[in-house]
């Protein structure tokens, strides 16, 4: 298997405590090409990651920014903004979600084909921001669908909405055929579109309104793809801890806190 | 004769052309557009209560995200009223500091106003590009002033956050030197564009009557015929100290828009001129001392009363009014939008027109969401 010029005397290698990646690179070094369907099939996905042109505030116009001259998104191969939810395969959710636009969100997100990524580009996608103390602000799009990477930021440089993609082609790179949702028997997970109640908003599975003014949101975010999410929500309260009052935020840590008294601050609020 | 039947459509809210979250219901007899209404409401993030929640101090970082793209503006005006209600006078350096970071925010808005429009009117990236281009200069300017590119953050009561040093001087002077040049190739580039001509010229037209009846504002009001500028009919800051002039159009037309809006920035850029020829005689300092430094020892807690103050922002005429009854917080703020404003003539803009052209009426009255739905 040698090739012209190399070193005959070599040793020979013991490929057979290799993991398949390394025997892969070390073939590679040797100059020979192989490839595996896994390689194949993320190279084809990560170097055309088409976004969803779909701004929301102000966070879309630094996105805007970042497909312009200077940025040039173009060098990621993500310069396609479709305006159709059909022809995307990444949300960059930029910008405050309200109540109003929120049943939109997920009905996009819905109707957009897998594999499908989600950026939650800037604080107020991320957690509400600074307009999180509002009664008509969403506290963070992960309540809704679940999100591959957060930009923090208010707004985010074009620079930074760059890294995030550069970190979601990462996470593409890691993906396996064999194991990705999109290729699982079973039906396809559709998220629950919000519906408009008397005093919010109202989500299949959450009893009571889901995110109340002033209270608590009832339910937990969806796990990130990126830690193995496959369409379900986080159990370990912690992870409210950025979406409940100061005061909780201690008793959460001490692990004090849960459900119940989740609800007596929405109680309290109602 | 054949008969047609009346169909309703909806555009947005997700929608490119729609300038963010917007939802246009059109009633349409074949393509002709019969009637159009605007729904609002999805970028509602209760700005308002939120300024009387903050303290005032707080709510100056909101302002910045009324209009997002000019964020100076928005804070010059919120100052404004704020000093006003207080009796913080501002030194003659930080006026003239403001009046620049101002006429820059006019210079940027309209680039980019500009870009987007040609780009909604299929210039697919070229215009938008050019426009986009001269945006990234003045970030870079704003960047230097504030720390941030779009939400600067720089205004504060009696003057402003630092001082601008001649490093920014000079940064602003090369800037000034290239614009001449971009606003000819702009020109070169568009204005006899037939495509552009064929579609903007007598398309949703405003006349005079209308436009004021609507209490319109900005360069809508100005293309429509009417020299209303804030500037000029009640003069703020140092806006008497420059000499400048009102674009007017004769049409009321998208055309006219486009043509109003590129002078303005002819005339932004002579104004910048001026003030930083007068900037080193101005004497004083980039903000008012004595208060800043009482306002170290204690917050501010204007006293009772109230208070309204407007300003020229490049969407038309923003005001802003606050209640104050002696705390922290005001007790009542509210914001007169100019985009809100003037997209309550674009039922009378459209009506008779095709449906496409719906896209270019809308782009000419250069509405940005997070200032219509506050």
């Amino acid at each position: 298997m040698a090739l012209v010029g190399e070193d005959m005397s070599k040793a020979p290698k013991n490929y057979d405590n290799m993991s398949d990646e390394e025997v892969q690179l070390e073939l590679e070094h040797e100059g020979v090409l192989l490839s595996t369907v896994n390689k194949l099939y993320n190279w084809g996905r990560r170097s055309s990651v088409w976004p969803l042109g779909f701004g929301l505030a102000c966070c879309a116009i630094e996105m805007i920014a970042a497909s312009a001259s200077r940025y040039d998104i173009a060098r990621f191969g993500s310069e396609l903004f479709r305006a159709s939810p059909r022809q995307a395969d990444c949300m960059i959710v930029s910008g405050t979600v309200t109540k109003k636009m929120v049943p939109q969100i997920v009905r996009l997100y819905n109707q957009m084909p897998e594999p499908k990524w989600v950026i939650s580009m800037g604080a107020c996608a991320t957690s509400g921001g600074p307009f999180r103390d509002g009664y008509n602000v969403v506290r963070g799009i992960d309540l809704y669908i679940p999100v591959d990477v957060y930009v923090p930021g208010c707004p985010p440089r074009p620079e930074a909405l760059l890294h995030s993609l550069i970190t979601v082609q990462e996470q593409i790179d890691r993906e396996k055929i064999k194991k990705v949702r999109w290729y699982q028997k079973g039906p396809v997970v559709e998220f629950p579109v919000p519906q408009f109640g008397a005093k919010g908003l109202i989500v299949e599975g959450i009893t009571g309104v889901a995110d109340l003014v002033g209270g608590v949101p009832r339910m937990m975010p969806f796990v990130s793809p990126a830690l193995g999410g496959q369409g379900e929500r986080h159990t370990d309260p912690t992870v409210l801890e950025g979406n409940v009052p100061k005061g909780l935020v201690a008793e959460i840590r001490e692990g004090r806190a849960d459900t119940n008294l989740l609800e007596e601050t929405n109680a309290a609020a109602q | 004769m054949l008969k047609t039947e009346e169909l309703q459509i909806n555009i947005g809210p997700q929608h490119p052309s729609t300038h963010g979250v917007f939802r246009l219901m059109a009633t349409v007899d074949g393509e002709t557009v019969v009637h159009l209404e605007p729904v609002f409401g999805y970028l509602h993030r209760n700005h308002e209560q939120l300024g009387e929640i903050w303290t005032y101090l707080q709510t100056i970082t909101i302002t910045d995200r009324l209009d997002y793209f000019n964020s100076m503006i928005n804070e010059h005006g919120y100052c404004m009223t704020v000093e006003k209600l207080a009796g913080i006078e501002v030194p003659e350096r930080a006026e003239y500091i403001r009046v620049i970071m101002s006429e820059l925010s006019r210079i940027l808005n309209h680039a980019a106003a500009l870009g987007f429009w040609l780009q909604d009117m299929g210039s697919w990236g070229t215009t938008l590009m050019f426009g986009f281009r001269q945006r990234e200069m003045i970030m870079d300017i704003f960047e230097s002033v504030g720390g941030s590119r779009m939400m600067c953050n720089y205004m504060r009561f009696g003057g402003a956050a630092r001082d601008i040093t001649p490093n920014i001087v000079e940064q602003i002077q090369l800037f000034l030197e290239g614009f001449p040049q971009f606003i000819d190739d702009f020109e070169r580039l568009m204005m006899d564009n037939e495509i552009l001509l064929a579609r903007s010229r007598n398309v949703g037209v405003l006349p005079k009557e209308l436009a004021a009846s609507y209490s319109v504002s900005g360069p809508v009001i100005r293309a429509s015929g009417i020299p209303y500028d804030i500037r000029k009919a009640e003069p703020y800051s140092i806006y008497d100290r420059f000499t400048f002039d009102i674009p007017v159009g004769t049409v009321g037309d998208v055309y006219d828009r486009f043509l109003v809006r590129m002078e303005e920035m002819r005339q932004s850029h002579r104004i910048l001129q001026q003030a930083l020829e007068q900037l080193p005689q101005a004497s004083g300092s980039y903000i008012n001392q004595a208060y800043k430094a009482a306002s170290k020892q204690q917050g501010l807690r204007p006293p009772a009363g109230e208070a309204y103050c407007r300003v020229e922002s490049p969407k038309g005429e923003l005001g802003y009014y606050i209640v104050s009854n002696g705390g922290n917080t005001a007790y009542r703020y509210g914001i007169r939008a100019p985009s809100l404003i003037n997209l309550t003539a674009l039922n009378d803009m459209c009506r008779g027109y095709k449906v496409a052209d719906i896209v270019v009426i809308l782009g000419s009255i250069d509405i940005v969401m997070g200032e219509v739905d506050r």
